[in-house]
């Protein structure tokens, strides 16, 4: 469960990012973040997985106030929080299994665990043909496929994801999402930003739209609301 | 940390040296030719060291004897000067000895010259050669001597001589040298510390992505800090590696190549087995530490996300 109470962000070159974010995402929740470019919806996850901390306001994921962490205890609070990007940030020199075993290694799992596990979420995306292919050698489609393994296999309650389609064909965009829907299926929350109308109005969720760092609209199975 | 995650660090740190193969080639060259000059310095200053302590220790101090002093007396004076703290050796060098050192010192030419001295028209004097531990002493020993002359009543000695002026000369130029070796050696070795540093930095900046994406997925900063610790440690490893190897058989060669032509000079070129263990092991040190520093620093500044 995620948290913000009167979330402010205020950068140090004088932009206010947010301003009086007020939210609650429960568990299990499939939620679309939207709204123009700039608005704040970055700083909003780049919160949840505490890459920024908030200038003023509480914010609460998993029980942890993120906002006032020690800096020892970060690594830890993210280990239960999968992020995924629009541009896949794949480590170039690993192969697709050891791209995904990373996560995995870095909470010291042992190897056996690992191998097992990999193989397994390599199967949900649909992937395991690929495993010892390295991120050049495969498509964006497939890339964002891994990226999306690698944060779910330490089985996070939330996934955190930044435009995960905005890279992407149409096509390849709709396999993205089902895979999507089917960890939310299976219990993890997802948040994610998103340009993508059609998506949006297609698959059915919450919608929380940012504008000028504010939430303008939160609606249950709501659209996406403007016109690009 | 579990004995898999040490495991799991050496591996990938040593996997990383690979993967990087560019990068940690670049490292190691850097490395390689800071390090070599640094060698090549710390050689010719050892040398240069060596034949200033070969060149001191060849003064010694004549004590000339009074042409009627007697054999008691003489060994009087050879005990009180050997007691003497400063002093390693003392050794009688009789006026027949002396004249024979002297025709041979002379050879073919002095022949004629010094066939009209007999044995008792020898005007050669008995004297006594005194050898000191600290070469720098010389001119206080002597001094010391030439105060016995006052001390005994009956007159033993007629002169003490060790080259004066010119062997406080000698000292001011050895000590000169050496203090400029280790001068260049030290400034080098600082010098070849920032350049490999930064190579190193400049490996790790191109790796600032990579550093990121492990904080992401949650890995903490001594996690990510080790594999890159063993790396730097191995890339040092192998640069000081290859420079040893480079420059101890360089310098081997050099030996042999110049025992002929430098030993008619009198000079001789420290043989390898007497300084690869210094000179190998401050290489070997120093590649290491640098390597280990250089990554361990410059990886700092990317661990504060």
């Amino acid at each position: 469960m995620i948290e913000m109470q009167d979330i402010w962000k205020t950068y140090a070159d004088g932009t206010h990012a947010l301003r009086g974010v007020s939210v609650r995402i429960d568990r299990n929740e499939f939620v679309y973040l939207v709204g123009p470019s700039g608005a704040g919806k970055s700083t909003f996850m780049k919160l949840i997985y505490r890459e920024e901390v908030p200038t003023k306001g509480q914010i609460s994921v998993n029980g942890f106030n993120v906002g006032r962490l020690k800096q020892r205890k970060i690594p830890y609070v993210r280990r239960n929080i999968g992020v995924v990007f629009q541009d896949f940030r794949l480590l170039p020199n690993l192969t697709a299994f050891e791209n995904i075993a990373f996560a995995m290694e870095v909470i010291e799992a042992p190897r056996k665990l690992i191998k097992r596990r990999v193989s397994e979420v390599l199967d949900l995306v649909g992937l395991k043909s690929k495993a010892n292919s390295l991120p050049a050698q495969l498509s964006g489609g497939e890339q964002q496929r891994i990226s999306i393994a690698r944060a779910i296999v330490n089985n996070p309650s939330v996934i955190v994801a930044d435009e995960p389609t905005g890279n992407l064909d149409p096509e390849t965009s709709w396999g993205i999402m089902n895979l999507l829907e089917e960890i939310n299926f299976r219990g993890t929350t997802i948040i994610m930003a998103t340009h993508n109308k059609e998506i949006v109005n297609t698959i059915r969720k919450r919608v929380i739209a940012i504008e000028g760092g504010q939430i303008v609209r939160d609606q249950v199975r709501g659209d996406y609301g403007y016109d690009i | 940390m579990t004995f898999r995650t040490i495991l799991r660090h050496l591996r990938e740190g040593t996997k990383n040296v690979i993967r990087n193969g560019w990068m940690s080639f670049a490292s190691i060259s850097s490395i390689v030719i800071s390090l070599f000059i640094l060698g090549v310095f710390l050689v010719l200053s050892l040398n240069i060291n060596a034949l200033a302590g070969q060149v001191e220790s060849q003064v010694q101090i004549q004590v000339y004897l009074e042409p009627n002093t007697t054999k008691e007396q003489r060994e009087q004076l050879h005990t009180e000067i050997g007691n003497m703290s400063e002093v390693s050796k003392v050794e009688v060098v009789t006026k027949e000895e002396g004249m024979k050192i002297f025709r041979e010192n002379l050879g073919e030419d002095g022949k004629e010259l010094l066939s009209g001295y007999t044995e008792d028209t020898n005007p050669l004097p008995d004297t006594l050669v005194v050898d000191v531990l600290e070469p720098t002493t010389i001119p206080t020993v002597a001094k010391k001597i030439e105060e016995l002359k006052k001390t005994t009543t009956e007159k033993v000695i007629a002169k003490v001589k060790y080259g004066e002026g010119t062997v406080e000369k000698m000292f001011a130029v050895t000590d000169t040298i050496r203090n400029a070796g280790l001068i260049v050696v030290a400034g080098l070795a600082i010098t070849s510390m920032f350049l490999i540093s930064n190579t190193i930095k400049v490996t790790i900046i191109a790796r600032r992505r990579e550093i990121g994406i492990m904080k992401l997925v949650g890995a903490t900063n001594h996690f990510i800090r080790v594999p890159f610790f063993i790396e730097g440690a191995l890339i040092g490893f192998l640069g000081s590696a290859v420079t040893i190897g480079i420059l101890f058989t360089g310098y081997y060669r050099l030996v042999k190549l110049t025992q002929v032509e430098l030993g008619l000079m009198l000079i001789k070129l420290m043989p390898l087995q007497e300084l690869w263990l210094s000179v190998g092991g401050v290489i070997l040190g120093l590649g290491v530490l640098i390597g280990v520093w250089g990554s361990t620093v410059s990886i700092r500044k990317f661990l504060r996300v």
